[in-house]
């Protein structure tokens, strides 16, 4: 028994410290977003107390910078590239999995070329073809190229699942006299474990991305939350009051959309990756 | 009864294979075509080749940039197979055994992962400033306080500091792959093994990682793949020059900074898009080595 | 998920209708610059003073990190979202934006009249026939001192480069303060106000670095190499950790009051107004036996007109604006330290660092930084490679004559001095 409590503390006491280790840089730049510079450099570690408090640095944030905006922007792009994403992605999958024809096998092979091969290579490329599309500093841009990189993944791993619906249920249908088209909107929600799966594989990333928005949209009325804090942070880089608010406010969308989705997220991972 | 063009299959297809190849594929062998060219007259483009290539191989100062993007992609792809991996695999064991609140913990350490590259560039490179002191106390508290060195400006511990910043956020990934595997694991082997006396140990080698291999091959893949594309982090902390004295550079920051010139100089596309197909060749080798080696190996092991 | 895609999509879309309501009767432009230190002094007291006389102009600066400044301005450029009005680096890369048709002429300006001949140079091509950028201010080096420091441990102005080291010496015995505030981690403060500071007062200022263009002098002889061995002797004076302080650190730690001594662009000076210092001001000292002094005194910031610009009109009246007296006046006194290049504008300056400054041009000869002109017009660039040559001569990881050897070769590797 004793041998027991001992292990089961050792690993609560390394689970802990690692869990410090990981929240500990994001707590402290959130705590001293709201010190006064003096407080800052004084005693880093120090909560902020009532001398010390101090919101100049937010202050300058909403003065200079319209995050609000990039929020948008953040959202839009995000929002809309998964959307295109599922759409487009259940769509070939379907095809790939319930219908033989020839060069399925090809076209499931080509599609899934991309999983491995990182799109940023294709970069110059792309600003010239956004270029001369005329989509640079849109959020078209970012959403096409976005989804461009979601498709084979997603092909990949909504064929796997359309694969395991029971062909009963596909030929109950068509006697109903079904068109194809509404078989496959009646049996998408099927698959609904995997279009969470892919939805928040993507989700993170395509938010958090900073080369696309700095190389195809860096104008301000594009701008995403994680550039425009990019940004601002080089303009502002030796008013450390302003760099950690900002810092404190580019974290927080990005923990609120983990708070709300860690469960579908860590679901989604294991899952997906278990293939 | 005569076929009827399957329409309904373009129509499912079309889509997909129309963003994917207009917007992945057809940049992506359009940046090999540039590599063929180079800035003529008048700014115009001229064909030359493999000229490119031969130049990043054996021009006097662009081969040693090169080689040296390429050694530190490989320290820095080495550092995390030896810290990211294995660390993430040991979590991913302690949250398996059942422990009261390993789902908080999984939660809270899975964290720096949703964190954005470039406020975990900044938030370190803050916190291990010197200006600062935080790093400092921090040794200090454990008497360590001479060991205290500004790693990230020095030439010798850049690359590792900012590796290991690398480790600090991406350890959630590993963690939560392994973790998916080992849940997968049937009880009743465990516990037969158990029964017959089997240490911790034995049971983790001999069972638990043997049917978890494939999860280590994806990883392996993913890290590989990851890091030798990695660039968001050196920018953030190390800005695209990649110093002190491109101790820092990966071949994304010298694809980035060749692609957009640096300080006075000029960027060079031809080049750049030289260097991302030197990238896409290693990367491509290194899948092609993982698929030849280790998946024939994988499936000997039975289930 | 759908819901909240509906929702952000309407918000969007009126934001986008309630951005155009707005933005109906004014015409918007934007600057590019480096010079993010200046955000606040452009928000609040430059622009408001143009939107006096004009108010139908919305204007916009939008500064990038210095280090950043020449990469992001690229890939502004090709991605065709730079701003209307773009602040020029003197002479090679400005012409080379003007070569590849990015920036337009500027010769028809009203107003460039008031700029004499050296300061248009910066900006113009080989022949003189055409102006690309409107030429802005000029920056003196020298070195920055905190008055308190200086009192409490008793201390003066050096004369010469022998004063300056015993200075720096006792400011290190003391132990309390870092005696030269400086970090090498940008590499550009290593050149900058490192090499170029103290340099012409050994390679004889105009005349050494016509010799680099000629040919007749090299970065690994002479007063080049031992500007070199001079600044190596710098680092045992830099503060702890100075291998990892950037350039805003360094001006952090100066402002907190930790270190003595700033090796300074005059440019520093409103940065550490605004912290509210007391701050004096002494020029390089020359070395022993120096007959002469000399200073950088650099024609170090214009402003160019995008080809591409969708506001030209806008953006020209903001320029022939920025050719005014009145622009001289308020820039100067607001941004002391950029002294305005504008010769028939009377400027009174009232800031007194910035007039020490200013009164090294009667005492000494000046002369720009040396690898400005035709020598970063190759590759390798000399001014880069003489970024990282400084630094590292500061770090200890090469020597001087390592690092000057290195130059040089990068130099000989492209450039062939016209004989």
């Amino acid at each position: 028994m004793k041998n027991i409590k001992w292990n089961v503390l050792a690993i609560h006491a390394v689970l802990l410290s690692y869990t410090a280790l990981a929240l500990f840089p994001t707590l402290l730049m959130l705590l001293n977003s709201l010190k006064s510079r003096e407080a800052i450099f004084g005693s880093p570690l120090a909560l902020p107390t009532p001398q010390t408090f101090d919101l100049s640095g937010y202050q300058t944030v909403f003065s200079s910078a319209r995050f609000d905006l990039y929020f948008l922007n953040s959202v839009l792009v995000t929002t809309g590239s998964l959307s295109l994403i599922l759409l487009v992605s259940s769509g070939a999958a379907w095809a790939l999995a319930r219908y033989e024809f020839k060069g399925s096998t090809l076209l499931g092979l080509y599609l899934s070329l991309g999983i491995m091969v990182p799109i940023r290579l294709g970069t110059i490329s792309l600003l010239k073809l956004m270029v001369s599309l005329n989509l640079t500093n849109t959020l078209w841009a970012l959403i096409l190229v976005y989804t461009a990189g979601g498709i084979p993944l997603a092909v990949f791993i909504l064929t796997q699942f359309f694969k395991q619906v029971p062909r009963e249920l596909e030929d109950a249908a068509k006697m109903d006299g079904a068109s194809e088209y509404q078989i496959f909107w009646l049996l998408l929600p099927l698959v609904r474990p995997a279009l969470g799966t892919v939805a928040v594989f993507n989700m993170i990333p395509i938010w958090n991305d900073l080369w696309f928005p700095l190389i195809l949209a860096p104008s301000e009325k594009s701008k995403t939350v994680i550039l425009g804090a990019q940004i601002f942070l080089g303009q502002f880089i030796n008013d450390w009051n302003a760099v950690l608010a900002a810092l404190t406010l580019a974290i927080m969308p990005i923990m609120i959309l983990y708070i709300i989705f860690s469960k579908q997220l860590i679901r989604g991972l294991t899952q997906g990756a278990v293939k | 009864m005569p076929k009827k063009f399957p329409f309904h299959i373009l129509v499912f297809t079309a889509p997909a294979v129309l963003l994917y190849s207009v917007f992945m594929i057809y940049p992506l062998f359009d940046s090999l075509r540039l590599s063929l060219f180079a800035q003529g007259l008048d700014f115009k483009p001229v064909f030359v080749g493999l000229e490119n290539y031969h130049k990043l191989l054996t021009d006097e100062r662009l081969a040693p940039t090169l080689w040296n993007a390429v050694q530190n992609n490989a320290v820095f792809f080495v550092i995390h197979m030896v810290l990211q991996n294995p660390i993430g695999l040991g979590l991913a064991v302690l949250l398996n055994g059942k422990i009261r609140g390993s789902s908080l913990y999984r939660s809270l350490i899975f964290i720096p992962t949703v964190l954005s590259v470039v406020l975990v560039g900044l938030s370190w490179r803050m916190i291990l400033s010197p200006i600062w002191g935080i790093a400092e106390g921090a040794l200090g508290v454990f008497g360590l306080q001479s060991w205290y060195q500004p790693w990230l400006g020095l030439e010798n511990s850049a690359l590792l500091t900012v590796s290991l910043m690398s480790v600090w956020q991406n350890v959630g990934i590993p963690m939560m792959l392994f973790l998916a595997a080992l849940v997968r694991i049937p009880e009743e082997l465990l516990e037969a093994a158990r029964v017959d006396g089997a240490s911790f140990w034995t049971i983790f080698w001999r069972i638990q990682f043997p049917l978890i291999l494939p999860v280590v091959g994806i990883v392996t893949v993913l890290t590989f793949v990851g890091n030798f594309n990695a660039f968001d982090l050196v920018y953030a902390s190390q800005g695209a020059l990649a110093g002190p004295d491109f101790s820092t550079d990966l071949l994304g920051t010298f694809f980035y900074r060749t692609f957009f010139g640096f300080q006075l100089q000029s960027g060079n596309p031809y080049l750049g898009a030289s260097i991302a197909g030197v990238m896409l060749l290693i990367i491509l080798g290194g899948l092609l080595f993982y698929l030849f080696t280790f998946v024939r190996r994988v499936e000997q092991v039975e289930y | 998920m759908k819901k909240a895609a509906t929702v952000a999509f309407l918000l969007a879309t009126g934001a986008i209708l309630g951005g155009l309501a707005l933005s109906q009767d004014k015409t918007k432009i934007s600057i590019e610059s480096w010079r993010n230190d200046d955000l606040k002094i452009w928000q609040t007291q430059i622009i408001p003073a143009f939107n006096k006389k004009f108010p139908n102009i919305e204007v916009v600066f939008a500064p990038s990190a210095p280090t950043e400044y020449n990469a992001a301005l690229d890939a502004k450029l090709q991605a065709g979202s730079a701003g209307d009005l773009i602040t020029c680096r003197p002479f090679d890369k400005s012409l080379e934006l003007f070569a590849k048709k990015q920036l337009d002429a500027l010769d028809g300006l009203k107003g460039m009249s008031n700029f004499s001949s050296v300061a248009k140079s910066a900006w113009q091509t080989d022949d003189g026939k055409s102006t690309f950028c409107l030429p802005m201010a000029s920056v003196i080096h020298g070195f920055i001192y905190n008055k308190k420091i200086f009192t409490e441990l008793k201390l003066s102005v050096p004369k010469t480069e022998a004063e300056m080291f015993s200075l720096l010496e006792k400011i290190k015995s003391n132990g309390k303060y870092a005696p030269l505030v400086m970090g090498t981690k940008d590499q550009w403060e290593s050149a900058t106000m490192g090499y170029q500071n103290i340099g012409p007062n050994h390679w004889g200022g105009e005349a050494g670095r016509l010799g680099l263009i000629k040919g007749t002098a090299k970065y690994n002889t002479g007063g080049f190499l031992k500007a070199f061995e001079s600044l190596g002797k710098w680092k045992t004076y830099l503060p702890k950790g100075y291998q990892a302080i950037a350039y805003p650190d360094a001006q952090n730690l100066f402002s907190l009051g930790k270190g003595a001594i700033y090796p300074a662009g005059s440019w520093d000076i409103s940065t550490f107004r605004a912290a509210k210092m007391d701050i004096g001001a002494f020029k390089a000292p020359a070395p022993a036996g120096s007959k002469k002094c000399y200073i950088s005194d650099h024609t170090d910031i214009g402003i160019g007109l995008n080809a591409a610009s969708p506001n030209k009109d806008a953006a020209k009246t903001f320029l022939e604006w920025m050719s005014s007296d009145e622009f001289a006046s308020i820039y100067s006194n607001a941004l002391p330290g950029f002294f305005s290049l504008n010769s028939k504008a009377k400027v009174k300056l009232t800031d007194p660092v910035a007039q020490e400054f200013v009164s090294w041009r009667g005492q000494c000869e000046s002369t720009i930084r040396s690898g400005y002109q035709i020598l970063s017009r190759g590759t390798p660039n000399n001014e880069n490679d003489l970024w990282a040559a400084s630094a590292a001569v500061l770090n200890g990881t090469k020597t001087a004559k390592q690092a000057a050897d290195e130059v040089q070769k990068g130099l000989d590797s492209w450039y062939k001095p016209a004989k």
